[in-house]
Order: structure tokens, then sequence, then C-alpha cells
């Protein structure tokens, strides 16, 4: 009997916690390809194998999963023009560096000839270290610590922590929005304080006044009173946050109940912000945010790319598909402009590939005219955009 | 001015904390174990509160008596079945169920509720109150937390004191065959402290997502934590230490964070709690009894 009651309590007690649940899980496939050779095309020449790693589950799935998806709807876009054709192979690596090496080689089996990722930084520096010893071409989308790309045959798609920090003091400075900086950041974060420690050394050069310099940790990231407080208090006319948007919502709420009104201003982890399920976006009313992609913009290229993600996946695309999707066409430049053909070995591909890579110059939707040196780093221009009626307008 | 304001922002999360500690304190009085997952029915009643208040739509105090009604609910069915089958199991067994529960919860909320943060509309809608000329400037959420806790911790000392069900707790908690034998159902008085304890869970929850918009299935576990911090701190056990506690850790977190770094207010607070246990074992209200060999 007794038993019986603790299976029933048991049963209330899931069915309680199911019932006021809303559906909000994502699958997750282990791999996936897209056959180049069997989309639309000539299908005369044989197709180029692209390999991409990244987390499909664990922690970091979502970045896996959007850079896949990304990627995926550049290769079908290109097949279908009928040119170069391409097969893409992507790989879970579960954000893990020794999977990721493990991956690299299934991908050396399968005849990858080259790699776009992998994804986050930890497993791209283990990867970048094989590819360079292979002579792999290797096009990071999304890992941003330096490192990633310290060899010749490493590139990389989006921004640097440390360059999106130079690029926020200097737009700061060069259109005077403030001279009075105070900036809250993450300091248990590799993202926030690689941005915040070029944002200060760079705000010292460009003539600005660092009054407040707060920070919080992953510990304790809910109560921001003192460090709304301590930014009040200093006369700051600008509110540096690069962080992510979740605890942006959380100081944005406190700061609107003490009355505390500078301009805020964020980086791409502020994207998101206003899609917090029942967030008051008029709390963000005025935020800028400076990123290189985000899906609330309305130009012609992002708008066709976010359509055709949401149809394909049935979520708005992230700033890691829009890197992939871009990877992807840069990969194709490349081997367009080195006139790379499928029966080439990947050697010989990459040695083609160092070259065009710094000769090519791509429109995309992380940035227009993007162009790289050899040293593998991207030179783009991110937009600024100001958060009005919880809609992005260009700055 | 600042000093005030920062006193005024701590003794409010300290507030919070003293309600949580309370929960933790209610139940480690008579039962002798240490709930773990208590932190995480905070979070569940946040998820219910939000999900009355947004997706059903239903009234501020509806919503929030749902969520009490759901954690209490949710507060004896895992004493059922988590809890009551090891009441005379050895208690690092019960601890690690508790732990065990906790991540239960934690994940059931994942799968359910999914990892995105939901922002949570404040139950409490007024305009802050604006002192010697706006310069301290208190929220409205500061003023309920503050009062809630105050009337919770009166109240549930009058129930323990003075009434039949409150004795018989202070009773159990006493010594559990000694009750037994006077009478008393020690199972039914156990079930109903951690109906109380979930009961005040939810309010917790409730409060603390107002002052802190911010809605994930780990939401109840730092505050948990620091929460157990006060009840010890307080001397765990006692109702009054409880809110001690929590209020002096809320003040010292806020102050540390405000006047020394936010980087290590943390490790201040924890650091004082060694220091209060070196200087007095069972806390600032605890009893010093000598353990019976």
């Amino acid at each position: 009997m007794k038993k019986f009651l603790s299976l029933v309590l048991a049963g209330c007690m899931a069915l309680s916690l199911a019932a006021c649940g809303s559906s909000s899980s994502s699958t997750a496939n282990s791999t996936s390809t897209v056959d180049g050779s069997a989309s639309t095309g000539t299908g005369t020449t044989a197709a180029i194998k692209i390999g991409g790693i990244g987390p499909l589950t664990g922690t970091a799935a979502t970045y896996g999963q959007a850079v896949r998806n990304g990627a995926e709807i550049a290769i079908a876009e290109i097949n279908a023009k009928g040119g170069m054709q391409y097969e893409f192979e992507f790989q879970d690596d579960e954000g893990d560096a020794e999977k990721a090496v493990n991956a690299y080689n299934n991908l050396k089996d399968w005849g990858m000839q080259a790699l776009m990722g992998t994804v986050t930084s930890t497993p791209c520096i283990a990867v970048a270290a094989d590819a360079v010893e292979d002579n792999m071409f290797l096009l990071t989308p999304s890992g941003s610590a330096e490192d990633c790309i310290a060899n010749p045959n490493a590139f990389r798609m989006c921004f640097s922590d440390p360059e999106q920090g130079e690029l926020s003091a200097e737009y700061i400075a060069e259109n005077g929005l403030a001279t009075k900086i105070a900036i809250i950041y993450d300091s248990s974060d590799v993202y926030s304080t690689g941005i915040h420690d070029a944002f200060v050394t760079k705000a010292a050069e460009v003539g600005l006044e660092v009054v407040c310099d707060e920070q919080f940790t992953s510990d304790s990231n809910k109560d921001f009173s003192a460090q709304v407080s301590k930014a009040q208090s200093s006369g700051a006319e600008l509110l540096f946050l690069p962080i992510y948007y979740n605890e942006a919502s959380l100081i944005l709420t406190r700061m609107d109940a003490v009355g505390y009104d500078p301009i805020v201003f964020g980086c791409d982890g502020m994207d998101g912000l206003v899609t917090v399920e029942n967030f008051d976006t008029s709390l963000a009313e005025g935020v800028m945010l400076m990123t290189p992609f985000t899906a609330a913009a309305t130009d012609d290229m992002t708008v066709a790319f976010v359509t055709a993600y949401e149809e394909a996946y049935g979520e708005a695309p992230n700033q890691f598909a829009a890197d992939a999707y871009d990877a992807i066409y840069a990969i194709d430049a490349a081997i367009t402009a080195a006139g790379v053909t499928a029966d080439m070995d990947y050697s010989a591909i990459c040695d083609a590939l160092m070259t065009s890579m710094t000769e090519i110059e791509l429109d995309g939707l992380t940035g227009k005219a993007i162009t790289w040196d050899a040293s593998g780093a991207p030179t783009k221009t991110p937009a600024v955009y100001v958060i009005e009626n919880g809609i992005y307008v260009a700055a | 001015m600042e000093f005030l304001s920062n006193l005024v922002n701590g003794i409010s999360l300290g507030s919070v904390y003293a309600v949580i500690a309370l929960g933790y304190t209610m139940v480690y009085g008579i039962a002798r174990m240490l709930n773990f997952a208590h932190g995480d029915i905070i979070m569940v009643g946040g998820y219910i509160c939000f999900i009355s208040m947004t997706s059903l739509g239903l009234p501020v105090l509806v919503s929030i008596l749902a969520a009490v009604v759901v954690c209490t609910i949710l507060g004896i069915t895992i004493e059922r079945v988590a809890y009551k089958p090891l009441r005379s199991a050895p208690s690092l067994a019960v601890l690690i169920t508790a732990i065990g529960v906790s991540y239960l919860l934690q994940n059931l909320a994942l799968l359910i509720w999914g990892s995105d943060p939901k922002s949570f509309t404040s139950v409490v809608g007024f305009e802050p109150l604006r002192l010697f000329d706006g310069k301290l400037v208190i929220t409205s959420e500061t003023l309920v937390t503050i009062i809630a806790s105050a009337i919770i911790m009166v109240v549930l000392t009058l129930f323990v004191n003075r009434t039949k069900v409150g004795h018989a707790m202070l009773a159990v908690s006493e010594d559990k065959g000694a009750a037994q034998l006077m009478g008393i159902n020690v199972n039914a008085t156990i079930s109903l402290t951690f109906a109380i304890g979930s009961a005040l869970a939810a309010v917790a929850g409730v409060l603390l997502c107002s002052a802190q918009p911010s809605l994930l299935p780990t939401t109840g576990a730092m505050p948990g934590i620091k929460a157990f911090v006060a009840a010890v701190f307080g001397g765990i056990g006692s109702i009054p230490g409880a809110m001690i506690g929590g209020v002096l850790l809320g003040v010292i977190e806020i102050m540390s964070k405000y006047y020394i770094s936010a980087q290590i207010s943390d490790a201040i607070v924890f650091a004082v709690l060694i220091v209060v246990l070196l200087v007095r074992p069972a806390g600032i209200l605890g009893k010093q009894t000598r353990e019976k060999v």
C-alpha cells in the first residue's frame, strides 16, 4: 500500500511539473551530410569535400547546431548555382578537444579537403595543431581565441574578443557618445574579460575615461544593486556592458528601478536581449549594441538568410549560423579564385587557399568587404544598432 | 547616503535569503536532515508563478497562490517518495538523496521549460520610494520583500510557540521517540514541516524573481546555498536565527561588493561564516549544547 502511494505521488510530482511546461526542446542529430552531387547542378564535376566540426551535443550544442545549419544553407545555395560543387560533412565534438581531434581524423578518412571548424576555441586549438602538420586548410567560423589562428594555414571568420573591445572604444570616441565610461563585466568569463581588457587599454588611447570598472562572476550574477549604484554615483555618461544578454537584462531592470539612465552600449553578447521571453522591451529602449550580425537586421541578404533558416530549422539564426554561412562562402570564393579543382589533394588545396584567402573580398552577413591578411584575422566593420521600441535600428 | 542605500539593498537581498533559510532551518530542526532540494523548490515556485501570470494570464495573487499550492504538494511528495523510506538510514544517505532530488528538479525544469532565461514580471507594481530628494531610492520589491519576510517570521514563530501543532513540532525536534510515546504523529509532523518549508520556498521564489527577474532552471541553486549558509550562520534549527543570519549575509554581501570588490564578495561571505563558526560553533542564536554520548 505504501509503495503504491509512493508511486502515485511520484506520478503526481511528474505531472505537476509537466502540466505547466511549454515544449521547448530541440533535437540534435549526431552527424549530417549535405550531398553536393545529389543536389541540383551540373553534376559533371566532382565535388570538393568540406568538413565541419563542432558541438552538436553538450552545453555548447546551440553553437555547433547553428554552425552546421548555417553552413548547410550556404552549401545548398552554392551547389544550386551549378558552379563548383561541394559535399559537406559535420561531426560532433561535444566541445571537447580530444573528441574534436577524433572527429578531425574521421573527416580525413572520409576524404575532407578543407576544414570549416571548429566552432569553439579550445577544440579548435587542438585541431589546429594537427591541421598544420597535415597542411589542411582551416577556417574557424567562431573560434575567437587568438591561438586558433596562430598557424599560417588557419583563418578566422569572426572577430576575436579583444577586437570587439577595441572597436567599441573607437566607435564611442569617434562618435562622441561620452567621455566618462562605467563598465560592468563578467570577470569569470573569457569573452567578457577579453573585450573588457582591450576596451580599457584602447579607451585610454582614444581619450575616454573609465570612471567605474565593476565586475561580477558567474556565481554572483543575479544581484547587481551594488554595481549599479556604484556606476550611478561615478557620474559616468555611458555604461559599457561587454556581457551576455541575460545579465544585461537584470542590470537594465535594476537601473530602471533606481532611475539610472545613461547610454548603454554592448557587444554581440547583448544580441538576444529583446527576445528574452516576457522581457519588458521598454527597459532596452535606447540600448546600443555593436554586433557583426543580428537576425533583426533588415537588409536583403540578412532577410533572405533568416527566412531560409527559419523555414529549414524552425528558429531564428544566431551569429554562429551567420559566421558559418559566411565561412562557406569565403572558402568557395577562395577556391574559385585559386582555381582549385576537386581532384587536388588537401595539401595542394591548402597551399592554394593560403594565398587566395588574402586576396579575396567577401560581402557577407557579418560584414561588407571582408578581407583577410596573412595572420588569418578578418578585417570587417561591425554594425551598430540602437534598440527602439524593441526593434533594432541602424545607428 | 551611499551607505544607507547599500544597507537597504543588503537588507532586501538578505530578507530573501532569510525566507529561504527559514525553510532550511525548520526542516533541519525537525527532521534533522539538510534538504538540499530546497533551493530548487524555489525555482519551481518561480516558474509556476511565471506561467500562471504569463501563459494563463491569472492575477498576481492567484499566481502566487498557485505557486504555493504546487510547491507544497511537491514538497510533501518529495518527502514521501525520497526521504521517508530513509528515515532510519544514516544521515549521509539522506544527504546524498537530497542532492539527487536537487539535480532531478533542475533537470526536469530544463526539460520542461528549456535553458532560455525567462524574464519574470515583478509581482509588485507601485512606484519606488524616493527619500532625501531622490538620493535614496527604495524599490517597491525591496519594501515588499522586507515586510513579507518580517511577517513570515513573526507568524511562523507564533505558530510554532502558540499552537498545538507547533508544540508537536518542537517536541519532535527535541526527541522523536519520546514525542511518539506522547501520542504525537511523528510522520505527519515531519510532512507538515516539509509542506510549510516548501510553501515558504514558493513565496521566496516569487520574491527572489521579482527582485532579480531572470528565471532559469538553476535560479534556485546559488540562493539555496547562500540561504543554507545563512541558516548555519544564525544557528540552524532556530527561526529568529535564520532571519538574522539571512539579513546579515545579505548586508555583508552587498557591502563587500560595494566597498571591497564584487569579485571576492562571495569569498568574504564564506570567510565570515568560517570565523563565526570558529567562535560560535552552533551559530549566532544556536543552542550551545553538548552532544550526549
